[in-house]
């Protein structure tokens, strides 16, 4: 079955009114911010509102939806003329349908559970305020990036999650290492961005238009380098933004925002941007088979990438870090391998992600909130009788992720295992080895965290956390339960995304555990726990990391990512800079001074002509008069 | 047999109420109280002007166009929108008028002397100013309007003899002021020779001082080429003298410094307004079709205008000098729409521009010159730029909307002045002037320098320890910057009502 056709809706009921999904947080974040200090007592219950208010929205949006035949589910709301410049016409519209609703349910849904958790979490800070509306500003964002019916609709929103990115990692800007962590952020956004903004201006240039539906339709008519050239630039784009190779390396400083924002932004939602664009647009890469391979290959490359540094990072949120990189590349593995089940397969996974790393997250929030912000996780060790709730919200989200059956990682990431193997056994095998190493490093996390004797600090006194924090903490582990199961047994969600991108083949046989592939992952998933139950959970931790070996070393320097950035792009654009300002200061500016000498010597001389006495002048008219005179007589004469 | 001269008195309206009243102002000045006599004069010239607005847009309205009083007054379109636009400069130009500190308290008295001090010190004032302002405003009104020769003489007495006299009435530096009146005196006095030899050398030509004869004689009379053309450059050099085009510019930085700033004000405006109307209603109207004469010589003198203008203005040190050049400069951008002439299309759209340009500078102006009457020393207003430095520090609000003034001075986007200096260049390019855009927009850059040069002196320099003090401004030079720092954003944001209404001005320029 090819995707349903796009229709323009034009009835009401809560669809014709689903704009409200962004307009409440956005509002939400312009209240705050405008209204400053006063409404620092109750902000962040307007934060949370506003929030919950959106999800309530998009669920009932999501009942809506359901209620329609499935071929009518893709609809398309006009909202406003954007831009109309000549030929570029800009029609802001939402496009609704199922691919655009599930992001929007993850959204708004996780959203407001970290908005919750928040409360507690944040309720030390005097900025508290300032916090949730760059909360409620990044939810508006998020959402008309996944919402809007064009490419620039989603381009503003891409740029709106990049700024509340921005604001949120440098929140305590207090902290050098934030405020740097920050600009990286910003920075390599930047190339990516550039990417994604040509690669817009392309597809104007060919189809005239940047509305989703006229681009899809016609995306025949288009040549395979076009095509391929779009897709590639898109996928720049989404490499920067989800923190994909060669652009990852600000994903784990961005650790240095305040954990909810990991949560939310680094892990659930924001990062998994790319891969929305990617199948998004998944007209436009099924045209380009050549862009589709380097996605897989960027896919591959990174989860492995991810997940190496991942076991060698002490600290917690930069190992968490390590693994949502590691995650999103098994998402974009999936998404480039196309057809329904690769895009199925990305999707439920980075649903179930947005779960359990989410809660995962909070789960390491809930630890360092109990430890004095410490995030070095040879300082923990014991806290499973100290912190119950926290560990066993901790433990479900780490049994999804490592892929255990039946929670919800094994369904999503056996999928695109099986899907992998499928397509080339280099892929399938790094995705299988990716599995191993999943479980190696966050066995060796749930260790040195909860297991083993206590290293703390000597004035820690770890407690549980608050019940705002546990809470949401609870509800996304249930996610992590049963999150994969809903979506994959009976091929739930595949039938539900069929009219974004279609059904399967006759090939497909749906979801296969006990193939070889999954065996293999399962038996090696086993092996990754048992050797890091060798090495951090029998033995003791020492409190000082050692040495290590060469590859230890390379992966907590993340694998020399810095020192590539450096290469690539620091030194050449220091090198242009400083090309360009001795240019600048010998060439132009010596003109421009030059000029401006010029001129101001000019003025000078000129000035004193003025003498101030007015027989010179009468002079200066009487001389002027002749000359006008004069001129006028030999043009009237000519 | 002379028959008695039919008036209609309805469509002069507007000027019999300015006139009538600065009537009663004399009347005032000789029969009431002294210490009564602000009390009249303030209201009585606020009401005479903003009746006279009225009076106006009621004739607007009512779509007159009509040859008034036998022939010597066109009413039309353009008169009504100059007299609008010169009536409301008028109106904010009085209300700074209404401070104390502005005007001399004993005229006569020499500067420094003892009459001097006693008059200053029984608060004294020389209330003669406001019916002296009515006079030139009416002279202003008449001025742009005249339809023959004789009456545009009579109109640039009208309106610059009580403006020499104005200029020597600044309450401080009397002697740089009453230095400024007389310069200002003798030169207008010598253009003024120009202009009537110029007045009599056309009539010899053309045997009337009608406009629309003048114009129908160029294609008719021959063989008196040498009197139509020396007559054009005589009365060109006159009416350039008033707007300060290059070379005739020299007065206006010495009597713009030395004139009280609220005087300063109104020239700055409502004289450059009357004046440039004038000048378009002369060359346009009776000298049109000679156009390929003058053009090419009133291109030299836009260059010329604007080049000086903007060169000398870098190196001022003085706030008002700054300004005077400054406006040089503007008469300069203004020139290179009026040499644009074309079809009548064309003429309507240069025409259009003008007008814009001549309302949204003008409110500016005066906007600007309000500011630099509130920013004060112990000897009066603080002119030396250095006095400036650091004002953006003490009083922020102040100087941001001094700042907003210069950007439209400079011409930067969301101000009216961009919308100005965009339409004049646009119906130039339009017209075949093309190089003197190029000269205009080059000469826009150097003149961004020393705008931006206050504006950096204002904000990013430390205020100086005994720096100026920022006085209280009365209510009618805070309204005056409100209104004008309102109008310049409105006219530069939404500015296509007064750009219609500019439009429709310029449709009837050419009423015979």
């Amino acid at each position: 079955m090819s995707p349903a056709e796009i229709t323009q809706y034009s009835g009401g009921g809560v669809i014709g009114v689903s704009w409200l999904m962004i307009a409440l947080p956005l509002a939400g974040a312009a209240i705050l911010l405008l209204g400053g200090r006063r409404t620092d007592r109750w902000g962040h219950l307007l934060g949370v509102a506003m929030s919950l208010a959106s999800f309530v929205v998009a669920v009932l949006t999501f009942v809506a939806l359901l209620g329609r035949d499935p071929a009518q589910r893709r609809l398309d709301i006009a909202l406003f003329d954007f831009i109309p410049a000549g030929s570029l016409d800009v029609k802001m519209g939402l496009l609704i349908d199922p691919l655009s609703i599930s992001f929007a349910l993850l959204i708004t849904g996780v959203g407001t559970l970290i908005h919750i958790y928040s409360i507690g979490y944040m309720s030390h800070d005097s900025d508290r305020r300032r916090f949730f509306s760059y909360l409620n500003l990044f939810v508006a964002a998020m959402l008309l990036l996944v919402l809007a019916d064009n490419y620039v609709g989603l381009y503003i929103g891409w740029e709106g999650v990049g700024l509340a990115s921005y604001l949120l990692i440098g929140f305590w800007q207090f902290k050098p290492s934030a405020a740097v962590a920050a600009k990286k952020a910003f920075i390599i956004n930047r190339v990516g961005d550039v990417g994604l903004a040509i690669g817009i201006f392309t597809l104007f240039a060919t189809f005239g238009t940047v509305g989703f539906k006229p681009i899809f339709e016609n995306v025949g008519g288009a040549s395979a380098g076009v095509m391929t050239a779009v897709g590639l630039l898109l996928l720049l784009g989404a490499v920067g933004k989800s923190a994909q190779l060669p652009l990852q390396a600000w994903l784990l400083d961005a650790m240095e925002g305040p954990t909810p924002v990991s949560a939310l932004i680094h892990a659930a939602t924001m990062v998994t941007a790319g891969v929305y664009l990617i199948t998004r647009s998944s007209p436009i890469f099924e045209a380009a088979p050549t862009a589709q391979l380097v996605v897989t290959i960027v896919g591959a490359a990174t989860l492995l990438f991810g997940a190496i540094i991942g076991c060698a990072k002490d600290d917690i949120k930069k190992g968490l870090a390590g693994s949502t990189m590691s995650q999103i590349g098994y998402m974009f593995l999936a998404a480039g391998l196309g057809g329904a089940v690769g895009y199925v397969a990305a999707i439920a996974h980075l649903l179930t992600h947005g779960f359990f790393k989410a809660g995962l997250f909070l789960g390491a929030g809930s630890v360092m909130h109990a430890m004095n912000d410490e995030v070095d996780m040879r300082r923990y060790g014991g806290l499973r009788k100290i912190m119950p709730i926290t560990f066993g919200t901790f433990m479900l989200g780490y049994l999804a992720i490592i892929g255990i059956p039946p929670f919800a990682g094994w369904f999503t990431k056996d999928s695109i295992i099986e899907a992998a193997v499928q397509k080339h056994w280099i892929l399938g095998a790094a995705a299988i080895l990716g599995a191993a190493l999943t479980a190696f490093y966050m066995s060796r996390m749930v260790f040195m965290t909860f297991f083993g004797e206590k290293r703390w600090e000597p004035d820690t006194h770890p407690h549980e956390s608050p019940a705002n924090m546990t809470g949401p903490m609870i509800l996304l582990a249930i996610g992590s339960v049963f999150g994969g199961a809903f979506l994959v047994l009976g091929d739930r969600f595949m039938t539900f995304l069929a009219p974004v991108i279609g059904a399967p083949g006759p090939e497909y046989h749906g979801f296969q555990p006990l193939a070889p592939p999954g065996i293999i992952t399962f038996v090696l998933v086993l092996a990754g726990i048992g050797i890091a139950w060798t090495m951090y959970g029998k033995r003791p931790v020492p409190v000082v990391a050692p040495r290590g070996s060469f590859a230890t070393v390379a992966a907590r320097r993340d694998l020399f990512g810095d020192a590539l950035n450096e290469a690539l792009f620091m030194r050449p654009g220091q090198w242009l800079t400083r090309v360009s300002v001795w240019f600048d200061n010998r060439g132009v500016d010596g003109l421009v001074n030059g000029l401006a000498a010029t001129i101001g010597g000019t003025s000078g001389r000129l000035r004193r002509v003025q003498t101030g006495f007015a027989r010179s002048y009468a002079m200066f008219v009487f001389v002027g008069a002749v000359l006008v005179t004069g001129a006028l007589l030999l043009v009237g004469t000519l | 047999m002379i028959s008695a001269p039919t008036i209609e008195y309805l469509e002069i309206a507007p000027l019999l109420l300015v006139f009538g009243a600065a009537i009663i102002g004399v009347l005032v000045e000789a029969f009431a109280p002294r210490h009564l006599r602000s009390a009249f004069h303030i209201p009585l010239t606020l009401l005479a002007i903003a009746g006279a607005f009225v009076l106006t847009v009621l004739l607007a309205v009512d779509k007159t166009r009509t040859v008034a009083v036998m022939g010597a007054l066109a009413i039309d379109g353009t008169t009504l929108f100059l007299w609008g636009t010169i009536l409301v400069l008028a109106f904010i130009s009085v209300l700074l008028m209404n401070d104390e500190g502005q005007f001399v308290a004993q005229a006569a008295a020499v500067p420094g002397s003892a009459e001097e001090q006693e008059a200053v010190l029984e608060g004294q004032a020389q209330t003669e100013v406001y019916p002296l302002a009515l006079f030139a405003i009416g002279g202003m009104l008449i001025f742009p309007a005249s339809n023959d020769l004789l009456m545009l003489f009579v109109a640039l007495e009208v309106m610059s003899l009580p403006l020499y006299l104005l200029c020597g009435l600044a309450r401080r530096r009397r002697l740089l002021s009453q230095e400024a009146a007389v310069k200002y005196f003798l030169l207008g006095a010598f253009s003024s020779g120009f202009l009537l030899y110029g007045i009599a050398m056309l009539y010899g030509y053309a045997g009337s001082l009608d406009l629309a004869k003048i114009s129908a004689a160029l294609g008719t009379v021959s063989g008196m080429d040498p009197l139509l053309v020396l007559g054009t450059a005589l009365l060109g050099v006159g009416m350039l003298f008033k707007i300060g085009a290059a070379p005739f510019q020299a007065w206006k930085p010495d009597v713009y410094q030395g004139a009280p700033t609220p005087v300063t004000a109104l020239m700055a405006s409502g004289t450059l307004v009357a004046a440039f109307g004038a000048l378009l209603r002369v060359f346009w109207v009776a000298l049109g079709n000679l156009d390929w004469d003058w053009s090419p010589i009133l291109w030299g003198v836009a260059i010329l205008t604007m080049v000086i203008g903007v060169i000398l203005a870098i190196t001022q040190t003085d706030i008002k000098r700054m300004l005077a050049y400054s406006s040089i400069a503007h008469a300069g951008f203004l020139l290179t729409a009026f040499v644009a002439t074309g079809g009548p299309e064309q003429n309507r759209v240069a025409l259009s521009s003008i007008l814009f340009y001549l309302a949204a500078y003008g409110v500016t102006t005066v906007g600007a010159f309000a500011v630099v009457t509130m920013v004060r020393d112990t000897g009066g207003e603080a002119g030396h730029l250095s006095r400036w430095a650091g004002l953006g520090k003490r009083s922020p609000i102040l100087a941001g909307v001094f700042a907003f003034f210069l950007l439209a001075f400079a011409g930067i986007p969301l101000t009216s002045g961009f919308l100005g200096k965009y339409a004049v260049f646009q119906a130039a390019v339009a017209g075949g002037a093309t190089p003197l855009v190029i000269v205009g927009v080059v000469t826009s850059a150097i003149a961004a320098f020393f705008y931006a040069r206050v504006i950096v002196l204002m904000f990013f320099s430390e205020p100086a320890a005994d720096g100026p003090v920022i006085a209280a401004p009365t209510v009618g030079t805070a309204l005056v910057v409100a209104l004008a720092a309102t109008v310049t954003v409105v006219l530069g944001v939404l500015p296509q009502p007064m750009l219609d209404l500019a439009g429709a001005a310029a449709r009837s320029l050419f009423v015979y």
